[in-house]
């Protein structure tokens, strides 16, 4: 669902909807994730991926990355909505930025024999993955990219004896100097 | 968050050495912070859990505590208060079942912007998470119904979570915050950090929000003055902003020449005898209001937010106008009804801007839209009358109680607070408010329950003043018990209760949307009202003819009691205009040109204006 949970119809949710990553760097204090995901179950908002840690001990400040999924105006209220939580210092809207970066890191596991272990060992090199453990019928590769690397890369080892996923969920940063 | 951090965190942590830090225990540090922060007066109602702070508080000089009987109570009060007086109400509750009797107050004051704060006692820290007795979430519950919380998890944190949680309550678009301090930590030795101190380490959110942008107050004007059907659409906001935005509005409103219309929680801002009033907008507003909304070329909503109860069907709702929207709060802006021009400022401080604006453009510009015509047509939507109802021989009409209410209180201090149902309509559409501040009802929750202990709230913050909750015999019945609070003070509050047998509301749905089947809004075995006052030490009054009504109003009015008035009113009547759920503004029900009881009962109003989508909302 992705229009705000509102009996009536909203004519602020129309558009079309795209796929967009918030950074949203806050307090680290008890609560502050529950509030987040809170303010997204509430109010009827996607979250397609999260991810969180403190990122700045000495500050106190961890950052969430969140992706989502909305009409122009649906991201905008998240985005006011989210400022109006108290630990929330900032919000950065990174699909907009033309200097945002977005990483995501996955592990697979893989089990096959013969020819589609050696097809497997193959595709993971173009992907620069790692294998990172190896048994005589298995392996589990770890790869960072961009979600559509890591989603086409989960597609071409399913027929290859795909049997399990981890995916941490995107992170996010700006090139350049600049800090958020 | 520990002061550590805080501290560190400070750009500029106070350099100068300050004298011998305090030391002082968690419970004298509440009373000590309410009385920095400019408190005098609380509710609460004590337990296992605040029982330290209810120590401290036992010879706090300059602190008076209320004693409600149900912390529901508490909560209220401290909303009517707060909104009587523009400053912040404080709530004091234990544990467990103390924190959750005042959930509803919180989420009426997040949805109101009410500034209060709830201090909270909870179970010793190294229970915390045990389902230790009396023990629950506080924090987890009231999350969603707080503008913030705080679990203080330490006793040198509390001085900065108190002096925040004032702050937050009041600053940008005010709401409720609680703060939930552990018994051990109440008890606990720590430094005191005085509100001055404290004042450069708080959060950004305590900040006051910027003026506004002059480009967009530029734009405004120039969007306004060419403007040949313009509106004032003004809200709540303008009464959070303080008195002078009020005054700021009039002078505006006179100004321009535009017509003021107002939400149910911005009644007063703009007076009920100006001429440019047209009457409250939205569900059961006034024709020309409604009218003039969906018709006008050019909306200026000033701390209004366009909630469903004034908007009606979203994509019928104003269709050809370009709107302008002024809110303190950015989410408020383009959330439920897309605008042009956006200003996210005080409402007092863009006020004062687009009158300089104006008049520069006045003096300097081509002359304002001549608005004579626009005037002219809201005066024909005016002239039948949205109100009316005819004030039969031998049944009270409970639109004419209301009227001789307002004619009997005339000259004098009066606040008004209601429950909620069709009175709390009758009171917003016929009581007149002159000036802001002196309305308190509960608009966005819309909580039955709310008037009686608002009205104690705001009877204490206004001893000499005239205080009436207007009520329904059943909204009264959820908090009723606080009389004893109100008898036990002293503080004269008087109950007028429309009696109509009926949750009159719900009957009217029923009527309206149902079929006429009145499932369980039949109001059976009332108490009597009038031993009932008399059992709680106030005084009870009955009116059953309209030709006793005046002498019983005044009788009220003067007793220096508490009153609880019995107004037995007429049982079936309605209240129009009404715009049903999923209609638009010119889709509005008049009432029928006669509402006696049984030909209204008879008319089958199975109106083609209720659409079937409309019977699912609410
Ligand atoms: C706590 C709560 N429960 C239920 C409702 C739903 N409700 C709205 S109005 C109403 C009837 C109110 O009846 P009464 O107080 O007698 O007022 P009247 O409408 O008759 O003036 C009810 C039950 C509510 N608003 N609040």
């Amino acid at each position: 669902m992705t229009e705000p949970a509102s009996a009536y119809p909203t004519t602020a949710a129309a558009g079309p909807e795209s796929r967009r990553t918030l950074a949203i760097l806050v307090d680290n204090e008890p609560g502050v994730l529950a509030r987040v995901v809170g303010l997204f179950s509430a109010r009827g908002y996607n979250i397609e991926s999260l991810t969180v840690a403190e990122t700045d001990a000495r500050a106190h400040r961890s950052r969430i990355t969140i992706v989502t999924r909305g009409a122009g105006p649906v991201i905008d209220q998240i985005k006011a909505q989210l400022g109006r939580i108290v630990p929330v210092r900032k919000v950065v809207d990174v699909t907009l930025e033309p200097a945002g970066l977005e990483r995501e890191l996955a592990l697979l596991k893989i089990r096959s024999s013969g020819q589609e272990r050696v097809e497997a060992l193959r595709v993971a090199e173009i992907f620069r993955a790692r294998a990172i453990d190896t048994t005589r019928e298995s392996f589990i590769f770890e790869v960072t990219g961009a979600s559509g690397k890591i989603d086409a890369f989960i597609d071409l080892m399913i027929p290859l004896g795909l049997i399990e996923v981890s995916r941490t969920g995107v992170l996010s940063i700006q090139r350049g100097a600049e800090g958020a | 968050m520990t002061t550590m951090d805080i501290l560190c965190e400070a750009p500029v942590a106070p350099a100068h050495a300050s004298p011998a830090p305090e030391m002082l225990s968690g419970a004298a540090m509440v009373v000590r912070a309410l009385q920095e922060n400019g408190i005098d007066t609380l509710f609460g109602y004590p337990g296992g859990a605040v029982l330290p702070i209810y120590d401290a508080l036992y010879a706090a000089p300059g602190l008076r505590h209320i004693l409600v009987r149900h912390e529901q109570g508490a909560g209220h009060a401290a909303e009517g208060y707060a909104r009587s007086t523009g400053g912040v109400g404080v709530a004091l509750v234990t544990s467990g079942p103390g924190a959750t009797n005042i959930v509803t107050p919180l989420a009426d004051a997040l949805l109101d912007s009410v500034p209060i704060v709830v201090l909270s006692g909870q179970v010793p820290s190294r229970l915390i998470g045990t389902d230790a007795f009396q023990e629950c979430d506080t924090v987890g519950i009231t999350r969603s119904c707080t503008k913030h919380n705080v679990l203080v998890r330490h006793v040198d944190d509390l001085a900065i979570a108190l002096h925040e949680a004032f702050a937050l309550a009041r600053s940008g678009r005010p709401g409720p915050v609680l703060v939930d301090i552990p018994k051990d930590v109440q008890n606990a030795i720590g430094r005191y950090i005085p509100l001055e101190e404290a004042r450069p380490l708080l959060r950004p959110n305590c900040q006051p929000v910027p003026g506004p942008r002059m480009d967009s107050i530029s734009r405004a004007v120039e969007m306004l003055r060419a403007a040949t059907r313009p509106i004032l659409y003004t809200g709540g906001g303008i009464i959070n902003s303080g008195d002078r935005a009020s005054a700021l509005l009039r002078e505006f409103a006179a100004e321009t020449g535009f017509p003021v219309t107002s939400t149910l929680l911005g009644l007063g801002a703009y007076p009920a005898s100006g001429p440019a009033w047209l009457g409250m907008v939205g569900m059961h507003g006034s024709v020309e209001a409604n009218r003039a909304m969906h018709d006008c070329d050019v909306m200026l909503a000033l701390g209004a937010r366009f909630d469903d109860r004034v908007t009606g069907r979203l994509d019928g709702f104003s269709p050809r106008s370009r709107k302008i929207h002024v809110d303190i709060d950015p989410s408020s802006i383009n959330k439920n009804v897309p605008v042009e021009i956006g200003i996210v400022a005080d409402v007092g401080a863009t006020l004062e801007a687009l009158l300089k604006a104006w008049r520069v453009a006045a003096k300097s510009g081509r002359p304002a839209a001549d608005l004579a015509p626009w005037r002219a047509q809201i005066e024909r939507w005016a002239a039948p009358g949205s109100f009316r109802y005819r004030q039969s021989g031998t049944v009270i009409k409970p639109q004419y109680a209301i009227e001789r209410l307002f004619a009997a209180a005339r000259g004098r201090e009066t606040y008004i607070t209601t429950e909620v149902g069709q009175h709390q309509m009758w009171a917003a559409q016929l009581y007149g408010f002159e000036a802001p501040r002196r309305f308190m009802t509960s608009g966005g929750l819309g909580t039955m329950g709310y008037g009686l202990p608002a009205a104690i709230g705001v009877q204490a913050a206004h001893p000499d003043a005239l205080v009436v909750d207007i009520a329904g015999e059943a909204s009264v019945q959820m908090t009723m018990q606080e009389m004893s609070c109100a008898v036990q003070y002293g503080l004269p509050v008087k109950i007028f209760i429309l009696n109509n047998e009926w949750m009159g509301m719900v009957r009217q749905w029923q009527q309206l949307l149902h079929g006429e089947r009145y499932s369980q809004s039949w109001s059976a075995a009332l108490p009597d009202f009038v031993k009932m006052a008399e059992a709680f030490g106030c005084l009870g009054l009955r009116a059953t003819d309209p030709a006793e009504l005046d002498a019983k109003i005044a009788e009220m009015i003067h007793d220096p009691r508490p009153v609880l008035f019995d107004c037995r009113v007429s049982k079936a009547e309605n209240c129009y205009p009404m715009i049903p759920s999923g209609a638009a503004h010119d889709e509005m029900l008049l009432a029928p040109d006669d509402t006696d009881e049984c030909e209204n009962r008879g008319a089958k109003l199975a109106n083609p204006a209720i659409s079937e989508a409309g019977r699912s909302l609410v």
